[in-house]
């Protein structure tokens, strides 16, 4: 299928001018592959993910429905989307004017630096591309074989758990590591004695091929030592809550599979749901530094400027994660370049010295390389939100007054903003979720806990995903929480949801 | 070949219809305001569906932003459930929830029509009418100044200067004389339309409450949406009355409070004066509702209105409804009479008892269900 197409001729040639000036800014990127596509195209791409390829799911549909009607009706439109993969592949609208187009690549080569430089994503799987669409095959065979209803049901409920993920995972012990990769390594050497698997073939087909080779061996095991479940380890705290499932509920081969499957993808995801302030403040600063500096015409300046501002515009009602992203890193490579920071500095007590302070330490860009390298949202804003920035900014919090009925600006003080910052960005924005117990009761029922911090779960939707849960775990599930200020059982056990108070 | 999402789409859409029809519902029973804006446009849910997850209560959970303003402003406007403008990185669509969305009004009576599986309506030969409608569609070598037109003017002056060698590209001047001049003209086409009038009345007097309103407004409205899409050219007419009848706008007739007691027969007769004035039934598909809760104020008068109807109303509608507004006060007894007279299978006179807000969709159906 070709909806999209590589680009040629003119923006071939601007590709490579902009190219030039981020190399020259000392940006740091995969080979960077534009194509063109209609706004179909992209509204499908996006859909997806940014993936051409998925597995069937109406939630892809819904999201397309949303997007296109979306488009349709002049709300929203994507003009570019950019994926986390080598070489890193990004979308262009064809609609979009000239100088959109010079916006849209240079905010591109800030994406694919930080998708290559920043810690969390070292270990996302770059072929995900191929991946995707080996996972869409899987499924269409399940499809094949169990009933796309099945099948789809069950997608459903593994999807229902897809954000209990642990964000410590991204990060594999060297130990398990190193485990992993001897199994990759015995794996290879077995595959090469079958004379069957060459050295060139892609990463993905290699996993694509091995998960069949291990589901062989599993059944293996399985016949070899039946009652390995009766004895299962069933007290090991997980916030990895679909690796605690492949691992320990009683599945079928391709439901582990499928669990498996969407573990991945969310994971893989994860990294880019922990770092969008940081991305996109990475990516405007460079593509407003990258235009106003080189690639601007003197004639494009108010078409640039009109579209910069659009999308750093600041709204009453969310942060805006390009605005604050790009004003945070300016601010830091500002205060480096002056040496604002450190002992002497923050123990200053005159105004008028601070706001006068440089000692010509000219280490700005240096620091904000250093930052984007490391950090990720909770860390960036703990470290460098400053009470000068959230003044400048103009941040505040508001909360829902009852009296008046709408919502109100409820504190400009800085503590209050940044805890109210940290608190959304915790566990990137979803509620920290812990297997606790895989034999709850000695009744081998699953207890879950919720790490509370200060809001309570939405009870509705708790207790439809509990039934999800019950659905896979076929054992009783409970979710230990606090719900008004009194700790909780929230209890299905098959029939009826319970309410247990402890 | 289409792209496997066009798959997922419409499995979506399969699922939805069996969610949607509750969506729809809910909608229509809380009236939520749906008011058109500017000429044939209004806001409108986009389905979607909600895969549970744990997540945080909204409750009170309150936010941030950014801009001017002190502790206690308000932070204005709804919330932008589309959050940031402009570029999207790919990534995870997070907390989706019901985008407000514009839609056509052929549109939603379109869905409206799928959801309640109504028929379309029937053209009736005999009310088909014909009209001439002149529209500037040619173009003319005589007309006022007014419609002269410039292009087709100085296209013509050209192509005479090119043909009598006058025209000099290097000083590419066009100048126009008498014969050149073009103006727009008029076509003559007849069109054949299907013309329908709908004539509410509604009963206003002290026993029709607000909620009672709320409903015959939300109704009506849905009403009109449907027809207006089944004819090109509908016309509205309403009518309040209490003791005595008028004929009033679509704003008053949403809007106003009136006491007093209830002659339906004032309404029956305004309705026959107002068909026999404008409305010839040859030509005109006219439908009158008839919205109230029930309580006449004489048996007399009841039977006054029974005699109309059947002289002369129900001979000259499609199809006559009354939509009967549960009330507190009201008696109901209208209602009776009608079906001790006409039945419920009645082929002209189609009854609904609307006894809440969540009846509305029904009586709906019921209405407009028999597709004439």
């Amino acid at each position: 299928m070709n909806r999209s197409k590589p680009i040629t001729g003119e923006l071939l040639a601007l590709k490579n001018e902009i190219e030039g000036y981020a190399i020259e800014a000392g940006l740091d990127f995969f080979p960077q592959i534009f194509e063109v596509c209609d706004y179909d195209t992209i509204n499908i791409l996006a859909a997806q993910g940014g993936f051409p390829s998925r597995y069937p799911h109406w939630k892809f549909g819904m999201d397309y429905d949303q997007l296109s009607k979306g488009y349709a009706y002049g709300l929203q439109k994507i003009y570019e989307m950019v994926i986390n993969t080598d070489p890193c592949y990004a979308y262009l609208l064809q609609a979009n004017n000239w100088v959109d187009q010079k916006i849209v690549m240079a905010h591109v080569y800030g994406h694919n630096d930080f998708f290559k430089n920043n810690a969390w994503f070292s270990n996302t799987n770059r072929k995900m591309m191929d991946v995707m669409a080996n996972h869409g095959t899987k499924i269409r065979r399940y499809m094949e074989k169990y009933g796309q209803d099945t099948v789809e049901s069950f997608v459903d409920k593994v999807l229902s758990l897809e954000n209990l993920l642990d964000v410590s995972e991204l990060f594999e012990t060297s130990a398990g590591k190193r485990r992993r990769s001897d199994q990759v390594v015995q794996e290879k050497a077995e595959s090469t004695e079958d004379g069957y698997m060459f050295d060139d073939r892609s990463a993905a087909l290699k996993s694509f091929m091995r998960t069949k080779q291990r589901s062989n061996k599993k059944e293996e095991v399985k016949k070899d030592d039946d009652d390995v479940s009766a004895e299962r380890p069933l007290t090991v705290k997980s916030r990895d809550v679909l690796g605690y499932l492949i691992q320990f509920a009683p599945l079928e081969e391709w439901q582990a599979d499928i669990i498996g499957i969407l573990r991945e993808e969310a994971y893989y995801f994860l990294p880019q749901r922990m770092t969008k302030i940081m991305n996109e403040g990475w990516a405007s600063y460079w593509h407003s530094s990258i235009m106003t500096t080189r690639a601007l015409e003197a004639s494009e300046i108010i078409d640039f400027a009109d579209k910069h501002a659009g999308v750093m515009a600041m709204s009453k009602q969310n942060i805006n994660p390009y605005k604050v992203g790009i004003e945070l890193m300016r601010d830091i490579e500002y205060r480096w370049n002056r040496g604002m920071f450190g002992k002497d500095y923050n123990e200053c007590s005159s105004m008028k010295d601070k706001i006068a302070w440089d000692t010509k330490l000219g280490k700005g860009r240096e620091k904000i390389f250093e930052v984007r390298k490391s950090h990720n949202d909770i860390t960036f804003i703990d470290e460098f939100l400053t009470p000068d920035f959230c003044e400048r900014q103009q941040l505040f919090t508001y909360k829902y007054n009852p009296r008046t009925g709408r919502f109100e600006i409820d504190s400009k003080d800085f503590l209050a903003i940044k805890q109210k910052l940290l608190s959304q960005l915790t566990n990137f924005g979803q509620p920290i979720i812990e297997v606790e117990d895989g034999n709850y009761g000695n009744r081998k029922e699953l207890l879950l806990g919720h790490v509370h911090y200060g809001v309570d779960l939405d009870v509705q939707f708790a207790n439809e995903t509990l039934k999800n849960l019950y659905a896979i775990w076929k054992r009783p599930v409970n979710l230990r929480t606090k719900y008004e200020d009194k700790e909780v059982i929230f209890n299905f056990d098959g029939k009826e949801l319970k309410t247990n108070n402890l | 070949m289409d792209h496997p999402i066009k798959r997922d789409h419409s499995r979506f859409r399969k699922i939805v219809k069996g969610k949607i029809r509750d969506n729809l519902r809910k909608y229509v029973s809380q009236g939520s305001q749906i008011i058109p804006k500017g000429t044939d446009k209004f806001t409108v849910p986009m389905p979607s569906i909600d895969i549970p997850r744990f997540r945080f209560g909204d409750k009170s959970q309150g936010g941030m932003g950014q801009g001017q303003g002190q502790a206690g402003d308000p932070v204005d406007g709804q919330q932008d459930p589309n959050g940031q403008p402009g570029q999207g990185e790919a990534g995870e669509g997070e907390g989706k929830k019901e985008l407000d969305v514009e839609l056509t009004l052929e549109e939603l009576a379109r869905i409206l029509g799928e959801e309640l599986a109504l028929p379309n309506i029937e053209p009736k030969g005999k009310k088909s009418l014909k009209s001439t409608v002149d529209r500037y569609t040619n173009i003319g070598t005589s007309g006022p100044d007014s419609l002269r037109h410039m292009r087709r003017t100085y296209k013509q002056a050209l192509k005479r200067q090119i043909s009598m060698d006058s025209y000099d590209p290097e000083n590419p001047s066009v100048v126009p004389i008498r014969r050149d001049f073009r103006y727009r003209a008029s076509d003559t086409k007849v069109e054949m339309q299907n013309a329908a009038v709908v004539i509410y009345m509604m009963d206003v007097s002290g026993s029709m409450g607000d909620e009672q309103k709320e409903i015959v407004r939300t109704e009506s409205f849905w009403i009109n949406l449907w027809l207006k899409s089944q004819y090109k050219d509908i016309e509205i007419r309403y009518i309040i009355h209490d003791a005595t009848a008028k004929e009033v706008d679509e704003h008053t007739f949403f809007r106003t409070r009136e006491s007093g007691g209830t002659l339906i027969s004032s309404a029956f007769n305004l309705c026959k004066e107002i068909i026999e004035k404008d409305y010839n039934p040859n030509e005109w598909n006219i439908y009158p509702f008839h919205f109230s809760d029930g309580d006449n104020w004489s048996a007399d008068d009841t039977k006054l209105c029974l005699d109309l109807l059947d002289k002369v109303i129900l001979p000259v509608s499609n199809q006559f409804c009354y939509g009967q507004v549960e009330s507190r006060y009201g008696s109901g007894q209208f209602y009776k009479d009608l079906v001790a007279k006409y039945g419920t299978q009645s082929e002209k006179i189609t009854l609904s008892k609307i006894k809440n807000k969540e009846g509305i969709l029904d009586s709906i159906k019921e209405f407009l269900g028999k597709g004439k």
